[in-house]
Formats: C-alpha cells, structure tokens, sequence
C-alpha cells in the first residue's frame, strides 16, 4: 500500500520532469531555426551546400577571407545570392560559373583543377622534388669527399 | 660552368619577380573585370531623382555611354565627384549613375550640393545591378561601346588626367568602330 502511494505521489514529478525536458528540448530547437538573422535555409541539405560553396568564394572587398567568414557589405549580398541560388535549384557548378562570370576566376578562393591552374597546384610538388635532388646531390657530393678523406688517411 | 651560370639565373628570375611583384604602381586591389568585350548586363532600376520613373540601359543601345558606380557611403566617390562634374561639362559621353547599396534621400542631397554630372541616376539599394556587373567596390566605372558591350573598367576614382589618357581614346575608337 505504502509503495504504490509512493508511486502515485512519484508520478506527478516523473510527469513533471518529461513536460520540462520537452520545453527545453523545444526552446533549443526554436532558438536553433531563429540563430541566422538571414534565414539558415530551411532544406539541410541545401544549408551544408551553402556553406560550403560560401567557403570557397572570395570576397572582393577583403580579398583574403571568404564570403562565409567576411562581414562586408559585399559579402552578405553575395550570400544572399547563394542562398536564392540554391533555392532555385541551381547546381554547385551553375553558382560557380555565376560568380567567376561576373567577378573573373579571383572569385573563386580554391582554383578549380584545370590546365591552367596545374602550376598552382603542382608548385609545392615541384618544391619538393627539387628540395629532394639538391639534398641528394649535396650528400652524394659530401659522401664522395669523406670517402677521398678516408682513403687519402689510410694510405 | 653551371655553378657560376645557376645563382646568376636565379638572381635574374628574382629581379624579374621583384620588377613586377614590388611595382609601386601595381595595385594590388585592380582585378580585371571578365566583363570586358562582353554585352553589358541590363538593367531596369527607379530613377534616384524620381522614383516613379524607371532608368534602363537598354535605352542607351547605340551610343557609347560611361555608367558610374558611386555611393554617398564611399569616400573617394566625393573627390572624384568634382572631376565628373568637370568632365560632364564637355558633353563627351552620358554618363550613367548607379547609386550603390545608398539611402535615397542621401544621394538626392548629395547631388544637390555638389552638382549632377549625370545623365540620370539608377537607384540599387539591394545591390543586384551591381552584382550582374561585378561590382566590388565604389568607384567602378564602365565604358560601354555603341553595340552595348563592355570596353573597359576603370577601378579608383576618376581624374581629369585619366579621362584624357584611359576613356577619351577608347570613346574614340569605339565611335569609330560603332560609325
């Protein structure tokens, strides 16, 4: 009798603990969808596209931040157009294509993989390759002089 | 032979590179507009003076135009503003106003104290026209030939100097070649 009481006297709390964690957990979510004063896209899956393709347009006026990271004036008009872009449907390459129409190939904060942008990409290769011959010269010069010091000592 | 013939390559390389890496008179900020050679985007806006009358380019087709990129927020667009007024005065070209991202009261002040160069003003306040042509800052001023392609762009503030050196041959031979 005693513990069914308890129960009973339990319940009203146990009740009250789940509707508290439903508030909380709804609070949050509405706090999420109302971060972005600009509206995060409603679609997810357009929203990690969206940033993404933000990630990697410059913005003109800072030339050395992206439009994602940037506050200027610029690059909160060019989100915009991202966004509406997306929205429409438009594919990644079509946003692209957009920006570097309009603003040349600068725009574009990681040069796309084409002939004549294999310089910039292939540079630190070459770097390195040329790094690799000069050391392995240097040694192979430096092993060849310790070796006539060790013959010119032994005879 | 070639330790002597290599420091000296790449001694010459790095002057080259310096020559035109350090160049004072570089700016580091000019980008090439991909527009050039290309059909200037069109545009239909409200008039800056009065709202109820739209400004088109389309209504320029046939005649070489400059179209100005200017804002009351834009520092050296008030240095340059003198010289346009200077150079409006010789009736070259129209010149076109696209009022950038500006509140219109503002500009409408703003030309009232310091004059109207233009022609008329076209009023962006989202900034759109100014995306089609790949605006990134103010002053930006296009020169836009009788077929209603794009020649040239110029970035910084406009002076009587560079009007006479850089837009006067370039109307020219665009008249020329539009004859």
């Amino acid at each position: 009798m005693i513990r069914t009481a308890a129960v009973f006297r339990a319940r009203p709390a146990v009740a009250a603990l789940v509707l508290w964690g439903f508030m909380a957990w709804a609070a949050c979510a509405a706090a999420v969808e109302g971060v972005d004063a600009n509206g995060q896209l409603e679609n997810p899956a357009l929203q990690t596209r969206f940033e993404r393709i933000a990630g990697e347009l410059r913005c003109l006026v800072c030339q050395n931040e992206t439009i994602a990271d940037s506050n200027a004036d610029l690059a909160v008009d060019l989100r915009q157009q991202v966004r509406e872009m997306l929205v429409a449907g438009k594919s990644d390459d079509a946003i692209f294509d957009f920006m570097t129409d309009r603003y040349g190939e600068f725009v574009r904060f990681k040069p796309p993989l084409e002939p004549k942008t294999f310089l910039i990409w292939g540079a630190p290769f070459l770097m390195l390759l040329l790094g690799g011959v000069i050391i392995y010269r240097v040694v192979r010069h430096r092993s060849r002089m310790s070796a006539d010091d060790e013959s010119a000592t032994g005879s | 032979m070639w330790k002597f013939l290599l420091p000296f390559a790449a001694f010459i390389a790095l002057v080259v590179l310096f020559a035109f890496g350090l160049n004072p008179k570089r700016d580091l900020h000019a980008l090439p507009s991909p527009l050039i050679g290309k059909l200037a985007p069109a545009f239909t806006l409200t008039d800056l003076l009065d709202p109820s009358r739209p400004v088109s380019n389309a209504a320029l087709s046939g005649q070489v135009y400059v179209l100005n990129v200017w804002a009351t927020w834009c520092v050296p667009c008030r240095e340059e503003h003198e010289a346009l007024v200077q150079i409006s005065r010789q009736h070259t070209v129209p010149i076109i106003g696209l009022n950038w991202k500006d509140q219109r009261e503002r500009a409408q002040q703003w030309l009232e104290q310091l004059g109207n160069p233009y022609q008329a003003v076209a009023f962006d306040a989202d900034g759109r026209t100014a995306i089609e042509w790949g605006v990134y800052g103010a002053p930006e001023t296009y020169l836009v030939d009788g077929k209603g392609r794009v020649i040239y762009k110029f970035i910084s503030p406009i002076t009587g100097q560079v009007w006479e050196r850089e837009f006067m041959p370039r109307i020219a031979a665009a008249r020329r070649g539009g004859a």
